[in-house]
């Protein structure tokens, strides 16, 4: 059977938790996983590793591919970004690829710098719940 | 300094568990740097913690570089957990038990149980679980056998592969 959005919630939560070692409390929608959950890099690939092992069932796996849920490569593409600004190719292209994080206020000002701000806990379950949906 | 925290692997399942052994003993400097004799802390002459953690990366670490036979820099990116329960004395042997859990292009992640072997007790017994994440430091598949670079820890390191069959010695497999 399908899994309830509250349960997504609850799921993505035991592995924030685990990842992290924060609070359970403070894992709520809004909170980001940088700023305030305090996640480094390799946190991210820790938190994909967790997803996929929560996630996964005997008769379906739960497979994340490489910026999939983070877009790593974006940084480095000089088309995507410049002087430190994400270009408007960039920004269809986060939509198009990463439709889990909400850039509707970033575009205002796209500094690239800015962009982990816009990666919530609500990111990753919204990542989540479309996925096995799909 | 680099330090070997690992004696002898004795077993190894190719990108799934690697199994080291490490003899404690009374004639290593760091027991008695554990407390004392000028330090606030009375001694205690057992096997740190955070050199078992090393010990355990050590083993892990080998099993993540032998699936691209250490073409990989692999570096210990993360303590994920750390449970030490039990000390380990002197005249005994621990063993570190680590089973890939998970790997990609990107990194790995690790399970790794240690236990010791009390001759007074004749047994072997749990001590700790630790699990660790390490990253690809660059995706350097097309790079040269075994470069240089990429071993940290010298011949010492070589002659422990090489007893394990991990590295045959002196001879380089054509690329």
């Amino acid at each position: 059977m399908a899994k309830s959005r509250a349960e997504i919630e609850a799921d993505v939560r035991d592995v924030l938790v685990d990842a992290l070692g924060v609070d359970e409390d403070d894992v709520v929608a809004t909170a980001t996983l940088k700023g305030d959950l305090g996640a480094e890099s390799i946190d991210y690939l820790d938190i994909v590793f967790r997803l996929e092992k929560k996630f996964s069932t005997a008769d379906k796996p739960f497979k994340i591919a490489q910026g999939e849920l983070f877009p790593e490569n974006l940084m480095t593409d000089p088309s995507l970004v410049e002087g430190g600004k994400v270009t408007a190719k960039g920004i269809a292209l986060l939509k198009e690829k990463v439709p889990h994080v909400d850039v509707s206020e970033f575009e205002a000002d796209p500094e690239i710098s800015r962009l982990p701000n816009y990666f919530t806990v609500k990111s990753l379950c919204d990542f989540v719940e479309r996925k096995l949906g799909a | 300094m680099r330090w070997m925290w690992i004696d002898r692997v004795i077993a190894f399942e190719p990108r799934k568990r690697l199994v080291a052994v490490k003899n404690v003993s009374l004639a290593e400097d760091h027991l008695h740097q554990h407390f004392g004799p000028e330090g606030a802390l009375p001694a205690c002459p057992v096997m740190p913690n955070s050199l078992i953690l090393e010990g355990m990366a050590q083993t892990a670490g080998i099993l993540v570089g032998s699936v691209h036979d250490f073409r990989e820099k692999v570096v210990l990116a993360k303590v994920v957990s750390a449970v030490i329960e039990r000390d380990i004395n002197p005249g005994e042997t621990i063993r570190y038990d680590a089973s890939i859990e998970r790997l990609d292009d990107m990194g790995a992640s690790t399970v790794g149980i240690v236990d010791r072997f009390s001759f007074a007790e004749n047994a072997w017994a749990p001590v700790g679980r630790i699990e660790l994440m390490f990253s690809h430091l660059d995706q350097n598949r097309a790079g040269v056998e075994f470069p240089e670079e990429n071993f940290v820890f010298g011949e010492n390191f070589r002659t422990l592969l090489e007893g394990a069959g991990l590295r045959k010695a002196g001879v380089s497999r054509p690329a």
